[in-house]
Formats: C-alpha cells, structure tokens, sequence
C-alpha cells in the first residue's frame, strides 16, 4: 500500500496480528481479536493503543500564550506548569479548526497534541497568525504516542521507573521521565473514559517500550493491546468528541455541548468569539445529545433522527456499547424541540426505531 | 488457513453459503455465511430478516448484518421466495459467529430455477477465491 504512513510500532502490531487498516492515511491496527473484548478489557485490566499518528506541535517564544489565548476558545490563563488542557480551537465563523491537548512547560513554552488528519491543517493555521515572538516547529514525526489505560496502568507503568506515579495527577504531566532507557513525557491523560497514561516517547524507542510495558503487565496483571476499533467505542461511551464527527469545520463548539471549554470571560480576544457569544446569546439551533437505543438496532453516523413526522436531528456517531449493554449515539439535535427523556425514533434503512434521549456519558468509571 | 467449510455446500464470491435440501419433494435451499465471512466482521450483534413469501432475485439484498465495525448486506445467491427465516438470531445474532454452518443460517428459499445452484462455486473453487482475497490484503 504506497503513499501510507507506518508508526513505529508497525512491526509490533503485524506480530500480534493486529488487523491493519488505512486510518485516513495512516497503517493502523483496528482490532487484534476482538474490538468488543478489548473495550471490556480495558474498562476491567488495562490495554495498550497506539496513538502515534496524533500530531505534536511545539509553540513557543516570550509571547506564546498570548499568542495561544487567541487561537484557543479556553482560558490558558489558569493552566499551570506542567499541567495539561483540553480546548477547541474555532475560526472567526465560530466553526471548529481542532480540539487540542495543550500541554504547559512554562508561559514560554507549549506542546499542542492535536488530531492526526489534521496536524498539517492546525499547523498551517497557527502559521497565519504568527507574532515574531513565537516560533512553532511540527514535530510530530519525532514522537511515538502510546495510551496505557485502564485501571491496572498505574500498576504496570510504575514497574518501569521509580518516579512515584501516584503524585501525577489527572490532567498534569511529569516532562522527562527514564522509561526502558528512553527519556519520555507521561501524562494522565486518555481518551476511553478510564483511569490512564499518554507516554511521548522518542520515535526510535517505541517498540522497547512498548514490549516493556507488555513484559511489566504479563506480571498478574494482564496487558493487553487494543486498536482502533475499541479506541472509538471507548470514547463513545465516555461521550468524548471525536474530530469529524462531533466537531468539524461547520459545527461550533457550543453545539458540541463543550461550552465549559469556551471560556467568553477571558481577557484576550480569540478567534470565533463573537459569533460564539451571539450563539450563546441567540440560543442554538442544534446541540449534542445521547440516544440510547429502546429497540434492537444500531444507529450510525448520518442516520436521521424523528420525533412524529419531522426530522429533528441527525447521528454523529453510533456503536454497540459493551459496557453499557445496549446501542448508544450522539446525535445533534433541535434543543427547542426535543430534549432528555423524550423518546425519538432513528431512521434505520427506511424504518423507525425507538430510542431515549438521555444524560452523557454513557458510561462512567465507578 | 484456520477457517473452516464444508465439503457438501455451494458458495458465493459475496461469502455467503447455499446448501440444497429436499423437503417433501420440493427443492429449498438454506442460505448463511461463512466462517470466512463471520470472522471478517467481527462480533456481530443485529440482523434484520425478510418477510416470508417475499420473492427475491439473484443479487438482492436477502438480510442485513450487522457487526460492531460495519453494516452489510446478505444478497441472495438464486432467485426464489423467502419459506422461512431463522428468527433465533433476532435475539442471538450472535449465532452467526458461533455456529455459521448450523444454528446460525439466515433464510430458506424455495428455489425457482436449479441450474442457479450448480451454478455456484463448489468448495474448492471457493478455497481459491479466499485465498486470493487474502493475498490481495
């Protein structure tokens, strides 16, 4: 398959016989045997994804968060060193450019982890509205990502270093720690909804670590490896945003039901602001909601959403969901004419299945 | 290759199998997927099944799958009326993955042409096919 990019761990899933598939240009594995095994497994023990395909952009300089706190809808004013944020980041029309992990170092100095599909974009973005003060550097190539999640992980990354993990809170990060030889950041951070780690580890280093981390968790504690497949479902559950389906160049953040990220008390002006504030001010014509099926069935993105006769909103992702036994979607919604509780029907080939709107997540961790 | 099928059915380039059965001296075959396709898609956990009675041609879509990745079609192999549908996978789809051969059929026709049926592969002919999808990948 020319023209496709391989991660560093490439090797390693053929030898665990993942199933490859074309990830929007990128070799990945969706399963290794089961997607639905390896959500469970890692609601249960602890799995380990490859998540090398994320982008990692470097943004630094002396004017690097004012810089931020214009492309950013979040305050980054109350992000600390060596503490991690999540934000949108929107164009003036109040559409969504990307949602971004934003890791603090210092006031000068910043790692942005963003969508893989779309790190050329975000970087071409930031490019245009550069200050000489700040200079950004796409070094996504240098780093393999993996996500060690699960609530074991704690138990199998603190066998490979002596650093206590337990001081490294949710949503804080410890920039240089020894992992198999290599100097890694570690975050506790994820994207399934569990207790867990992202390790940024130097490209040429992946695979010793990623087999470390195999020989660390065979010791009672069951490692596994979980693709793409499961990665999705994880996310579902916990009523994460995904990147071209709850959030694109057309839908706002506000829609996506993430207005605690949009942060319209901040000092800086930043892009997309006001229309987010008229969006805010005017109410919104769609927003993001839960559909749990009532009816065997599995709504899908794109499915259409009934109440009666009129079509009042649209799935933007669907799945089976293991862990809470039945069918879930995210749906946009008209929030004038439906809201929780109320049953609605999704437009399966031609026919209506019941299902309930309810509160997200889905699931949450006990 | 760890897939497994049997000497005594008929086969389709869409993976599904036939298998002709003699009832009360009328012609009806049982129609399912094979282990092939089974294990391609994973676990799967709906299925939505045709009216009896209905009368379908080669190529229609018979049933639809689905798996926890992806939908697909099951198309029927020959033309013929639907007799019966197997309404055990409506609450254990997941018979499909189990027992494809067996408990996990889909639908039975009553066959309106025969020469459809010798028409299909035979199993080693569809041992080549799968091989060759295989090596595609």
């Amino acid at each position: 398959m020319p023209g496709l990019k391989k991660t560093p761990l490439y090797e390693r899933h053929l030898q665990m016989k993942g199933k490859i598939i074309d990830f929007g240009g990128w070799l990945l594995p969706v399963e290794y045997g089961g997607i639905i095994e390896e959500v469970l497994h890692t609601r249960n023990k602890a799995s380990l994804f490859d998540a090398s395909h994320m982008g990692e952009i470097l943004v630094e300089g002396p004017r690097a968060e004012d810089f931020l706190q214009k492309i950013l809808t979040n305050d980054l004013g109350r992000l600390q060193d060596n503490g991690v944020m999540y934000s949108p980041a929107c164009y003036p029309d109040g559409g969504t450019v990307d949602d971004i992990l934003v890791y603090r170092y210092n006031r000068q100095r910043y790692l942005l982890v963003v969508n893989a599909a779309n790190t050329e974009k975000d970087y071409n973005w930031f490019c245009a509205w550069l200050n000489p003060d700040v200079t950004i550097k796409n070094l996504s190539a240098a780093f393999a990502l993996l996500a060690l999640q699960g609530p074991d992980s704690p138990a199998i990354l603190q066998q490979l270093t002596h650093v206590s993990l337990a001081g490294l809170k949710y949503y804080h990060f410890m920039p240089r720690v020894i992992l198999a030889g290599a100097e890694c950041m570690i975050s506790r951070t994820g994207y399934t909804g569990e207790d867990g780690f992202e390790i940024f580890c130097p490209a040429q280093q992946a695979a010793s670590l990623w087999d470390e981390l195999f020989a660390a968790g065979n010791n009672n504690l069951e490692l596994r490896p979980a693709g793409l497949g499961a990665r999705d479902i994880l996310r579902l559950e916990a009523a994460l945003p995904l990147y071209g389906h709850e959030l694109t160049r057309e839908i706002t953040p506000l829609e996506a039901g993430l207005a605690r990220f949009v942060c319209f008390a901040k000092n800086t002006a930043f892009y997309g602001r006001e229309t987010l504030a008229r969006q805010h001010e005017e109410g919104l014509q769609q927003r993001l909601m839960g559909l749990v099926m009532l009816e065997r069935g599995i709504p899908r993105a794109g499915y259409i959403v009934k109440k009666g006769e009129e079509e009042i909103g649209r799935v933007s992702s669907g799945s089976f969901c293991p862990s809470v036994g039945k069918s879930c979607a995210l749906a946009f919604m008209h929030p004038q004419k439906v809201g929780e509780g109320d049953t609605v029907g999704v437009l399966i080939r031609q026919r209506e299945y019941a299902a309930r709107i309810v509160k997200i997540p889905f699931y949450r961790r006990g | 290759m760890h897939w497994h099928f049997p000497e005594d059915l008929k086969y389709t380039g869409k993976h599904e199998w036939v298998k002709m059965t003699d009832q009360n001296g009328k012609k009806t075959v049982l129609i399912g997927i094979t282990d092939y396709a089974q294990d391609k898609l994973g676990k799967i956990v709906f299925v939505e099944l045709p009216e009896t009675g209905r009368e379908v041609k080669p190529g229609e879509s018979l049933a639809v799958i689905e798996s926890v990745k992806a939908v697909s079609d099951v198309f029927s192999p020959v033309a013929g009326s639907v007799l019966e549908v197997n309404e055990g996978l409506f609450d254990t789809p997941e018979l499909l993955n189990e027992d494809p051969y067996a408990a996990g059929w889909i639908v039975r026709l009553a066959i309106a042409d025969e020469a459809e049926y010798a028409g299909l592969m035979s199993v080693s002919e569809y041992l080549t096919f799968v091989r060759q999808a295989e090596e595609e990948v």
